[in-house]
């Protein structure tokens, strides 16, 4: 048996000023087999990105792997001064996720509308 | 349900990333079968598939040719799961995450398995035998909510 395969779609959207956010469309399974297709995409990103919305609404599965790419993406994510929102999750995984520390560095939001209105100005 | 004497369920797992699942989604079934409110099954799916993670890379370091035994037993308002492998048992008890020490890379990203384990739990024990392999005995009880 095989992991279920991570697929990963990236795409723009905009905050309510305007301003441009990079989607990064999760699903599938997200585990200790997802490094490329998490930490290889943010890597692929352009430098001039500076919003990240993560979108976690169609993930099946994640693990404590898994989260552990979630917080080098955050990771990398600050240390290229970008900010990252967070949506998607179920309330399991939001309890999970806040119960590691991680809203410290990222916002935790219901759906996309309430996450790209929460990047600042 | 007799509740002196518990069902018992069994499961042997090749040690391969992936057939936590195997256990998890038992491990749930069984949850559902017993009366268990639907966040308490997801906390229960968490910690059953992270024992297995942890037995699979750790006591069976990846080695498919061993076995993770997982062990379900209900009685009338309890569910014990004991997850089994060929390794020492862990060599110490596991800190809270450090999520600023994560982020500034002075801790491994990793290695939240079994903080979770016992987050989500109502018991949690670490039995370690060098003779015979060790288990993770995880214990979750009806009418009992836990962070919930």
């Amino acid at each position: 048996m095989q992991d279920r395969t991570t697929r990963v779609r990236v795409s723009e959207t905009a905050a309510p000023s305007g301003k441009p956010i990079t989607a990064l469309r999760f699903s599938g399974d997200i585990t200790s087999a997802s490094k490329e297709a998490v930490l290889g995409t943010y890597r692929g990103l352009p430098p001039e990105v500076k919003r990240i919305v993560l979108d976690l609404s169609k993930v099946e599965y994640i693990n404590s792997s898994g989260i552990a790419l979630i917080i080098q993406v955050l990771m990398q994510a600050r240390n290229h001064g970008r900010s990252v929102q967070t949506f998607g999750l179920s309330d399991h995984f939001k309890k999970v996720f806040t119960m590691v520390g991680m809203t410290k560095y990222t916002e935790l939001h219901a759906d996309e509308l309430s996450a790209c209105a929460a990047f600042a100005e | 349900m007799d509740k002196e004497m518990p069902e018992v369920f069994v499961l042997s797992l090749p040690s391969k990333l992936g057939h936590e699942k195997v256990a998890m989604n038992t491990a749930a079934s069984v949850a559902r079968l017993m009366g268990f409110s639907e966040p308490r099954i997801e906390d229960l799916k968490t910690a059953v598939a992270e024992a297995c993670i942890n037995s699979i890379e750790h006591g069976n370091r990846m080695d498919a040719s061993l076995k993770v035994g997982v062990i379900l037993s209900m009685t009338a308002t309890t569910l014990e799961v004991r997850v089994c492998d060929q390794g020492s048992g862990p060599r110490r008890e596991t800190p809270q995450p450090d999520i600023d020490s994560k982020m500034d890379g002075a801790e491994t990203p990793r290695g939240m398995g079994m903080f979770l384990i016992q987050a989500l739990m109502d018991e949690v024990e670490w039995i370690s035998s060098p003779q015979t392999g060790s288990c993770a005995r995880l214990v979750i009880h009806l009418n009992k909510p836990k962070g919930n």
